[in-house]
């Protein structure tokens, strides 16, 4: 590709937003980052990946830490931090890109080719694939889902100045139960050629 | 208990749980709850325009004591000690812009021909003496820093150094009246002198400094030996690369040697904390007028105020009779027994400031352990001397406890060696638990 392009992917549980971000990844043969960039991570920083994995997108816990002088001693933040500057440092190697989660938005969106997606979906087309993807119950998916978008919202929210799902935060919400996945990326692809279109 | 009280108990709370929580920086916090205790509690509510004099304490700097001789009796915000910790960070940002603390490390480090064991134990003695004289952040930041650089380039686990210079930074602190900021609120409102300190909680540090090398050694000395490959250090920095210019350099380092000179005597010269720290921080001024911009904005204002605030709110509580009902309590479960009263002064002291703040609870606990004494003056040394280690060295036991863990752990975590609860509180808490039991034991022989 030409022309750098970061698209940040925000999501619901259960949306689909990583199947999506991967087959957008495939179409436009660009790299996907998601959980698996924390062994790059781990190696470039010489710290126990178990570390990372367990601290990897998680809310810093009150009473826990303190911060003097402006340095924390919160494994969260350090986590944060070091994530923060691997994708800064992704993005300044002019290589492009689609990165789940993690803040993206916030962290690359002064980018020029950066676009933020928020992909959401409908409460019963979610537990149905929650059901479907780990063999559950649908009482038990509901909890799963409510649980991890819980999780998602409160990490995103203590981070960032936008809010987790408000329309206000992504350049584009779309919501992947109206046209399916294969449906979601055509049409996600559409947007995206449309924007590079505009790059200068 | 009266309104006043309640209102006040309540103001303090609220300054506890917001300064442990961060939510807003602390100085705002303690700040804004001062500024409340002043208006509702001793405006609204007692319509004591003295008491907010008296707690603002401005005239006591007018006071000739203040500044040379017998320090006035005050309480409230305690000036000398806000402008004595002011002085001295002026004082060590020049030292820090000079290259000096990078420049003794690396020396020392020279010096021991970079052999890990005898690195590890000079930084613990250094962390400690270093300690004794200017805050331990500053000690810590540039000894974690240098420690992180020479393990890179020696090969070895840096943790088990920075844990063991963390625990040596809180116990020299607790060894003179300027180490930690618990001893200088301590020192400057009971009037005790710097070789007061020395001789008393000094004497029971040195003691414990000893053990505590001895422990750190017998945890850490096999993960420190490494695997016995030799490294090349000809191509190590030289300590003096760290030096950015000599003429600031020594300059500055006479202005540090005048400093320790007037602490050490001035039970003698009669010069007041509040005197030192402005000395030291004009002949700063002065020395490094051409860059006076990037040592200033280093210097920490903001805990200033954060002292500022807080002994507005302490003294809101003093006023209202609140502390002295906590002291009445404590000789109570006590029964009036001296060795029991150490021994819950220092335990609470110790496992409070493992959680908490340990400065806003000393300065709750001076008031406590004035009361507790007022029926028998003598008691008042040996308390101030619990008190002391209590605060600065349950401090040590966890990642919060103290601001040097805070930055020990800090830079550790930077440069890729994120040390969590479970690995600082495996050597900490039995280290902080052999430290308070002997000084208990010490404190019992000597004083009762």
């Amino acid at each position: 590709m030409e022309k750098q392009i970061i698209i940040t992917l925000g999501r619901e549980f259960g949306s689909a937003g990583h199947e999506i971000g991967e087959k957008l990844a495939e179409r436009l043969g660009i790299s996907f980052y998601d959980r698996k960039m924390l062994d790059e991570l781990a190696e470039k920083y010489k710290v126990d990946q178990g570390l990372i994995e367990k601290y990897d997108e998680k809310i810093k816990k009150p009473f826990f830490s303190r911060t003097v002088r402006g340095m924390s001693n919160s494994l969260e933040d350090l986590v944060f931090e070091m994530q923060s500057n691997f994708i800064k440092e992704k993005a300044n190697t002019g290589e492009s890109f689609i990165l789940v989660g993690r803040c993206g938005e916030m962290l690359l969106g002064d980018r020029e080719g950066h676009m933020s997606i928020f992909v959401l979906g409908d409460k019963e087309e979610k537990i149905n694939r929650i059901v479907e993807l780990y063999s559950l119950s649908r009482d038990d998916a509901y909890e799963k889902m409510r649980r991890h978008d819980k999780k998602r919202k409160a990490y995103h929210n203590s981070r960032c100045e936008g809010k987790w799902g408000d329309s206000r935060t992504y350049d584009l919400c779309v919501n992947s139960s109206r046209l399916g996945v294969e449906g979601t990326v055509d049409f996600l692809i559409d947007y995206i050629n449309r924007r590079i279109a505009g790059l200068k | 208990m009266s309104l006043a009280a309640i209102v006040a108990i309540i103001i303090f709370l609220v300054m506890f749980v917001m300064v442990v929580t961060e939510k807003i920086e602390k100085h705002y916090v303690t700040m804004g709850c001062g500024a409340l205790m002043l208006i509702v509690v001793f405006g609204l509510i007692m319509h004591d325009g003295n008491a907010v004099l008296e707690t603002l304490n401005f005239k006591s700097m007018i006071q000739s004591g203040f500044w040379i001789g017998e320090a006035p009796d005050a309480s409230g915000i305690d000036w000398a000690t806000i402008i004595f910790l002011g002085g001295m960070m002026v004082m060590v940002e020049g030292l820090s812009h000079a290259g000096f603390f990078r420049w003794l490390c690396m020396q020392l480090a020279k010096l021991v021909d970079y052999k890990t064991i005898p690195l590890f134990i000079t930084f613990m003695i250094v962390s400690a003496i270093l300690s004794m004289f200017i805050d331990s952040i500053t000690v810590i930041l540039f000894l974690a820093a240098v420690t992180v650089e020479l393990a890179k380039m020696l090969k070895f686990n840096p943790v088990p150094m920075i844990l063991s210079e963390i625990f040596c930074a809180n116990l020299g602190g607790s060894a003179t009246m300027c180490g930690d900021p618990p001893n200088i609120i301590i020192g400057s409102n009971l009037h005790y002198a710097f070789s007061d300190f020395l001789v008393n909680t000094g004497a029971i540090a040195g003691v414990n400094l000893v053990i505590i090398i001895i422990y750190f050694y017998l945890i850490y000395h096999k993960e420190l030996r490494g695997d016995g490959t030799k490294v090349d250090t000809s191509n190590f920095p030289a300590p003096s690369e760290a030096i950015t210019s000599k003429f600031y350099f020594f300059g500055n380092m006479i202005i540090f040697f005048c400093a320790i000179v007037m602490l050490i005597t001035h039970a003698n010269t009669h010069l007041s904390v509040a005197f030192i720290g402005l000395s030291v921080a004009l002949a700063t001024c002065i020395l490094n007028c051409k860059h006076l911009k990037p040592i200033f904005s280093k210097v920490d204002y903001k805990i200033l105020l954060f002292f500022t605030g807080l002994f507005i709110v302490v003294g809101g509580l003093e006023k209202t009779g609140i502390l002295e009902q906590i002291a009445n309590f404590i000789s109570k479960v006590s029964g009036g027994n001296v060795k029991i009263m150490i021994a819950i002064v220092i335990w609470i002291s110790a496992i409070a400031s493992a959680f908490v703040d340990n400065i806003p609870f000393a300065a709750t606990m001076l008031p406590i352990i004035k009361g507790l004494s007022a029926s028998n003056p003598a008691l008042l040394a040996t308390l101030a001397w619990t008190l002391s280690i209590g605060t600065d060295i349950g401090g040590a036991a966890t990642p919060i406890g103290a601001s040097a863990n805070v930055v020990g752990t800090a830079v550790a975590g930077k440069n890729g060696y994120p040390i969590g609860w479970g690995k600082y509180c495996k050597s900490a808490v039995p280290a902080t638990l052999i430290v308070i039991l002997t000084s208990m034991i010490m404190i019992y022989i000597r004083y009762c």
